[in-house]
């Protein structure tokens, strides 16, 4: 038990390092991931493309490497090369990486939205921006909660790709005394640890889904 | 020696509409003056290019050619060389905000409550104040015998009570025309009656509707004039009883012998 207490100390560590990771992903990826989605179903073609080709880039390579090009390479790219430190590349990262899976899970929500609520908005006056933020947008986000929660939990278990950047997050703090001390119990307490994470989130979207049960479709 | 009688301006003047999709003409010319006050039914099979007629008086359809004036205002004309030019997507906007619409799916905001549903255009679109348009929601839900159901959302409604909702919705942002797109047809027999009975007391108080309906009983006692179109056209035009008494085209005859 004494062991416990002191390792629980370097692992919360680590856990305060995947906790700021997740909400800064979350908090800066799901408005940007909104901001593609608008532009991905909008009339303009050129825009809608160039979205299209991003989201395929940022879906179609390992988080893993993106991390480490942000890194190490964009350091030596011309004109827009920056040299970020390990923590903002990270966030920088997951968010360019996250905004491409939330905008593809708005955009699915968006287009379910039946063409007869358009049109009685529009016969009621509504602008175009009238009707997104005040008609359509309200019913996507019922529709999107279970895709959402799918993809929030998914964003807790990746943070732990940082370790590529040597930062100590939950997962690689509990390897570092794994080593350090011949013993498993420290991955039992970080899989504790995930997933207590995990179940806050899923009770959190549960909440959420019953709230948006006072209407149905 | 032309007459010198003033014309008063029409509701909805449309000359010569066409449309059509994917290389079929579904409008081939429709020509329609509606006056203040006139209750205009349009029947005809379905395919006929009614409902499409319907919509694009509101710009729900974009027409090839023609022109569109709403009391007095140009929605769209077509230019000699025939060029189509709509108003400035603004201005269309406001002027067909002249015109009230209702759908066969009824397309109620199911997030909102029923009130919700009422009040959301006036103060979005015209910027009301609650306190301003809560009450006149109000009047209109007892209006359509609904006020008992301004907290409900439209899925714990049924079908008819929708329809009246989806009237008193449009109401709300006081048109000077209603239109009505086959309001009756997604329900079930027996909630058509008050659906019915709620748009013939608009009528009586001299709304100018035009509906696209299939229900023949509505058309012949409550509207002022009957249209009857097929193939995309008009084919007959007149006062409700002359048309069903003494149909004169072919095309009229079968169809009201068939519906009737």
């Amino acid at each position: 038990m004494d062991y416990f207490f002191q390792i629980l100390g370097p692992l919360l560590d680590g856990t305060a390092v995947t906790l700021q990771v997740f909400l800064l992903t979350l908090v800066l990826a799901v408005p940007l991931g909104l901001a593609l989605a608008l532009v991905r179903v909008s009339h303009f073609r050129t825009a809608a493309g160039l979205v299209g080709g991003y989201i395929w880039l940022m879906r179609g390579t390992p988080l893993m490497l993106q991390m480490l090009f942000i890194y190490f390479a964009l350091p030596f790219v011309p004109v827009i090369g920056v040299r970020l430190p390990d923590f903002p590349a990270a966030i920088v990262a997951f968010t360019l990486n996250y905004a491409a899976y939330f905008a593809e899970i708005f955009r699915s929500g968006i287009q379910s939205v039946g063409r007869g609520q358009y049109e009685a908005a529009r016969v009621l006056g509504m602008s175009y921006g009238q009707t997104m933020r005040r008609i359509i947008l309200p019913q996507v986000v019922k529709r999107i909660l279970p895709p959402m929660s799918n993809e929030t939990i998914t964003l807790v278990k990746d943070t732990s790709l940082i370790y590529v950047l040597a930062m100590n997050d939950l997962l690689r703090a509990a390897r570092g005394i794994v080593q350090r001390d011949f013993t498993t119990m420290p991955f039992v307490v970080a899989a504790a640890f995930y997933l207590i994470m995990t179940l806050v989130l899923t009770w959190g979207f549960m909440r959420l889904e019953k709230r948006y049960a006072v209407y149905e479709d | 020696m032309p007459s010198m009688k003033t014309e008063a301006v029409p509701m909805i003047a449309a000359r010569d509409i066409r449309k059509h999709f994917h290389g079929t003409e579904v409008l081939k010319g429709v020509s329609l003056d509606i006056g203040k006050g006139e209750v205009i039914a349009v029947i005809g099979p379905s395919g006929s290019g009614k409902s499409t007629f319907l919509r694009c008086l509101n710009h729900l359809e974009t027409i090839d050619a023609g022109s569109i004036v709403i009391e007095g205002e140009t929605l769209v004309e077509t230019d000699a060389a025939g060029h189509c030019r709509y108003a400035p997507e603004a201005e269309a906007r406001r002027i067909c905000r002249k015109m009230g619409m209702v759908f066969q799916q009824f397309n109620l905001f199911p997030h909102l409550t029923v009130l919700q549903n009422v009040i959301e255009a006036p103060l979005t679109v015209k910027g009301l104040s609650r306190d301003a348009i809560v009450p006149r929601a109000e009047e209109l839900l007892r209006k359509v015998g609904l006020l008992a159901k301004c907290g409900a959302y439209p899925s714990q409604l049924s079908g008819g009570q929708k329809q009246r909702v989806a009237i008193a919705r449009a109401l709300a942002m006081e048109p000077d025309i209603m239109l009505f797109d086959e309001p009756t047809s997604a329900l079930d027999p027996e909630l058509t009656g008050e659906v019915l009975r709620t748009m013939r007391q608009l009528a009586e108080e001299h709304m100018t509707m035009l509906v696209v309906t299939h229900e023949m009983s509505f058309a012949r006692d409550v509207s002022t004039e009957v249209i009857f179109m097929d193939h995309g056209e008009i084919v007959e035009a007149r006062p409700a009883g002359e048309m069903f008494a003494d149909p004169r085209h072919p095309r009229t005859r079968a169809f009201l012998d068939h519906m009737l």
